[in-house]
């Protein structure tokens, strides 16, 4: 015979204020099962969870209902409780009074209404409750980070400092992602290659990372503690152990005409190519839609040039299978296309360019060489224009983004000074909505950008530019002046929007780790967990997770590698005891449950059972690998003889909580 | 159920884990009002729902049905809600079948970020099952408490 | 002040406090010069429930309606189709109207088409 203790939080007000919870706990008192009823002001309190063990003592309880906060927030907390007063901490269930009652309504009759069903349902849940024993399963010591950015490498660095191998995985040639093509950083204005490059060298040579370059993760499959993670090594026809990375063939290619993807196809590239000087690792590969061998089957001066014989036109892509304990999610983000905005006249002129064209254009390894010449004549321009908020904040439908990028503000301050700096004759104009600037020492660089170099900010938004005879008519409101201004300017400089890499959406469903609706990963909670994803095992870094700049990426980084440290210690992880469980009687060995599984956690066994008249039967029976088992409960429904059920969430629970609630 | 002389419907709402119950928690935590007549049991995963729960919730009184799980292809178990949504169709075919009218059941994705869509889901969900009235046809009357 | 608000959002179909003031429809209104009001201060009259004023503007008859504020409006909030909605709001209280039906025909150029027939094909092709 159960007997029952039921706990009525009133969580302050925020549960009492719509909620009568005497009245709540006084109803449910009455409840068969239930010995024990009280309320309280903080249940989760140290306090309150002393009178839940005390209580479970003295009353020598069974089974404890909980009328709280979701058991999302506080199911864990209240178990252990449970088991510190010696009760199996399956024992106990939550009813959700506060998220799914008392905030939901204003009317405190309705809400006590509600509250009193909700605690029966968990009543009657808890009285077919059984102690359920967690079993554990084995960590597999190696984390995999996807994305070889500044996240990534962040990420990387910390987990194998911790002395954890870890693998990453990068799809272009070269680890360093966006931040390589950053000319200089905010707030400080140092150099962001000065500061990178060595990271992505010591991420070379720290013997616990493995990079591999120019792949993606192409399955995965498993569950925290023990993934298997397919890894596609896209073919670069160049042998990676041979090459020196001395760049002859970069030079000696005749295919001279490829957009130069680093340089945002400011400038061209050879078919056969290094990404940059500093790229790690340092390996020439071979850009198939353009090599003229690759194509025609004539070319092969690469082949010709190279003396240490590394070029392999026969080279394919290899899969590379490989164990992991967690995964790291760093894929990072990109600028959007501007074709919607055509008023802006992107398409149109080349001396339109966005932001981070701009920093190729500023910087010394740069098309110009740093100098800052107009693309389209490579004249020194004299009048610039930056528009802010290109695409960001926008609710009008397919049209740009709804969120803030929250970068553009301070790199376009960062630009605007530049300029002013390294070219005082020339007129900087920045139209702004909002200047955006939280962030240690943030608001200060804006200040001096409009105080001491002369930045004219401008509230308002630029309507239309109109390319003609070589210049950029620019028609723009002054809002606080009151007027229009028709601007005649040399460049135009638009804060495009950024957005998640698409890479993330496909990696996002082999992960089965959630998104937003801008295909930003969702964190495990906004506020307490914000580098976990809801899927255990897989960790956020970077901007996938949402707009960040540099420092805030490191620091999620640091943060994301220091959860993943903490996994990689356990050697053994406990299970949720939650699984499916077959009835071995009842089994008729059919397999529709086997063919539901996910998890491959179902076989098929011949077992004897004792037939009539001492006879011995041999039946083929499912049984479930409780180490392998998710808990979905997919099996349970499939079954046709009712075999299968779920502990936790049995059927005759569930059913429980329908009565309940339906009385 | 007839309140003060007004039919309050009982409406029973099954919520996944991951996705909809979250989502669900996140429209309370916003404030975001839906009637009370919704109350909420927590399964797993959209697959774990027995079309034997949504018959005994009829049979038991319940006027509307409504079953929330992640958006296809976000299924935290990958391939559940595909399931869920298979049995579904054709439960509620056979529901409609017997005469259960078809809008007094429902599946909808709810993702854990979509709290203002679950709130809006039930608002409707409450409105169309009170313009239905009461589900007579499955309720067993041995169930009935006086 | 909401009730009026109200009606505009019902007859435009379109709600002004969606507009965060960053001015791009003014930026990229072709009739600045002409309107005493300009399309964001137009939406701010709106929200502000300053209607009466702008119902006795003559700028709302120099509207072009070319719509390019409600093209390039980030947040749907459509200046134009409040312009429009407020020129209704005028013609719908008994003889307000701001031209005689005698008066039109004087003023008819020949060789321009109507504004209300650009403004209903521009709104219609949409």
């Amino acid at each position: 015979m159960q007997r029952i203790g039921v706990f009525v939080c009133w969580c302050g007000s925020n549960i009492a204020a719509t909620v009568d919870v005497e009245a709540v706990a006084e109803a449910l008192s009455h409840e068969a099962g239930v010995v024990f009823s009280t309320n309280y002001q903080y249940m989760c309190s140290q306090a309150g969870q002393e009178l839940i063990q005390d209580t479970i003592r003295e009353q020598k309880l069974t089974g404890v209902v909980i009328c709280s906060c979701s058991p999302r927030m506080h199911e864990n907390t209240f178990r252990k409780t449970c088991e510190r007063a010696g009760i199996n901490p399956y024992m106990v269930e939550i009813a959700n009074i506060r998220e799914q009652c008392s905030w939901i309504h204003k009317d405190k009759a309705v809400g006590t209404e509600k509250a009193i069903i909700l605690g029966r349902a968990a009543i009657a849940k808890v009285l077919l409750n059984a102690p359920l024993t967690a079993g554990t399963s084995p960590v597999v010591k190696r984390a995999l980070v996807i994305g070889g950015g500044i996240a990534g490498i962040q990420t990387a660095l910390d987990i194998a400092d911790a002395g954890f191998p870890v693998d990453i995985v990068e799809k272009e040639p070269t680890i360093g992602g966006k931040m390589t093509q950053i000319d200089k950083t905010f707030p400080t204005l140092d150099c962001a290659a000065c500061i990178l490059t060595p990271k992505m060298v010591d991420a070379a040579q720290n013997e616990n990372i493995k990079i591999y370059a120019y792949s993606q993760v192409e399955a995965v499959k498993g569950f925290v503690g023990n993934f298997t993670v397919t890894i596609r090594r896209k073919a670069r026809y160049v042998d990676e152990t041979k090459c020196t990375g001395c760049g002859l063939c970069t030079e000696k290619c005749p295919q001279k005409k490829v957009p130069n993807a680093f340089n945002l196809g400011l400038d061209t590239r050879r078919a056969i190519y290094i990404p940059f000087a500093q790229a790690v690792p340092k390996i020439a590969t071979i850009d198939a839609d353009y090599c003229t061998m690759l194509k025609t089957g004539k070319c092969g001066v690469c082949s010709k040039v190279c003396t240490a014989g590394a070029i392999d036109y026969k080279q394919q892509d290899t899969l590379v299978e490989e164990q992991y304990g967690a995964i790291v999610v760093a894929t990072g983000y990109n600028p959007i296309k501007l074709d919607q905005f055509d008023e802006f006249a992107y398409s149109q002129s080349p001396d339109v360019v966005t932001s981070l064209e701009l920093e190729r254009l500023m910087n010394a390894a740069g098309p110009t060489g740093g100098t800052l010449l107009r693309p389209s004549d490579k004249t020194h321009p004299h009048t610039l224009v930056f528009v802010q908020c290109v695409g960001s904040r926008c609710d009008g439908g397919e049209k740009g983004k709804p969120y803030c990028s929250k970068i553009c503000c301070m790199y376009t301050a960062k630009h605007a000074m530049l300029i002013r700096e390294k070219y005082p004759d020339t007129e900087v104009y920045v139209f702004y909505i909002d200047v955006r600037t939280p962030g240690k020492n943030f608001d200060e660089f804006y200040r001096r950008a409009v105080e001491e170099y002369g930045v004219h900010y401008i509230k308002g938004m630029v309507g239309k530019v109109t390319p003609q005879n070589g210049k950029l008519y620019v028609q723009a409101a002054d809002l606080l002046g009151g007027q229009q201004l028709k601007i005649e300017a040399d460049m135009v400089v638009l804060a495009a929007a950024i957005e998640p890499d698409k890479s993330a959406r496909p990696l996002a469903t082999m992960l089965t780790a959630s998104m937003d609706t801008n295909d930003f990963f969702t964190e495990a909670h906004p506020k307490l967990r914000p580098v976990e994803s809801p899927t255990a095992g897989i960790f956020l870094s970077g901007a996938c997770q949402g707009p960040k700049d540099i420092p805030e990426t490191v620091a999620q980084a640091g943060a994301a590698a220091s959860k993943v440290i903490g996994l990689l210690v356990k050697d053994h992880l406990t299970c949720n005891p939650c699984v499916a469980e077959s009835n071995e009687l009842m089994c008729n060995g059919c397999s529709a449950c086997e063919k539901v599984c996910p998890y491959g956690a179902i076989s098929y066994i011949d077992k004897d059972f004792r037939g009539p008249g001492r006879t011995t039967l041999k039946r083929r029976v499912a049984q479930v690998n409780p180490a392998v088992c998710q808990g979905c409960g997919a099996c349970t429904v499939a079954c046709p003889s009712g075999a299968m059920d779920l502990k936790g969430f049995s059927n005759a629970q569930i059913m429980a909580e329908v009565d309940a609630i339906c009385k | 159920m007839q309140v003060n002389g007004q039919f309050q419907p009982t409406i029973v709402a099954f919520c996944c884990n991951w996705c909809s119950y979250a989502g669900a928690d996140l429209s309370g935590t916003n404030r975001l009002q839906y009637p009370a007549n919704v109350k909420i049991i927590r399964i797993p995963c959209s697959c774990r729902l027995n079309p034997m729960f949504i018959l005994r919730a009829f049979q038991r009184g319940a006027d509307g049905v409504i079953l929330c799980g992640c958006h296809p292809g976000d299924c935290h178990y990958t391939t559940g809600n595909y399931y869920a949504r298979r049995r579904m169709t054709l439960l509620f075919n056979m529901l409609e079948y017997l005469g259960i009218e078809r809008d007094r059941t429902r599946v909808e994705w709810v993702s854990a970020a979509e709290g203002a869509k679950f709130a809006a889901t039930m608002n409707d969900f409450v409105e169309t099952i009170t313009r239905l009235g009461e589900n007579k046809r499955l309720e067993d009357l041995r169930c009935k408490s006086k | 002040m909401r009730d009026s608000i109200e009606t505009i959002r019902r007859i435009s179909g379109v709600n002004p406090l969606k507009c965060m003031k960053c001015g791009k429809c003014t930026a990229t209104c072709p009739a600045y010069d002409e309107m005493e009001y300009h399309p964001h201060q137009f939406v701010d009259m709106v929200v502000n429930d300053r209607l009466e004023e702008l119902m006795s503007s003559k700028g709302i008859y120099l509207c072009l309606s070319c719509f390019a504020c409600i093209e390039r409006c980030p947040r749907g909030v459509k200046p134009g189709a409040l312009v429009e909605t407020v020129r209704l709001s005028v013609i719908r209280q008994q003889d307000q109207n701001h031209l005689k039906p005698q008066d039109i025909p004087a003023l008819l150029e020949e060789a321009l088409p109507q504004q209300a027939v650009t403004s209903a094909l521009r709104k219609y092709r949409r």
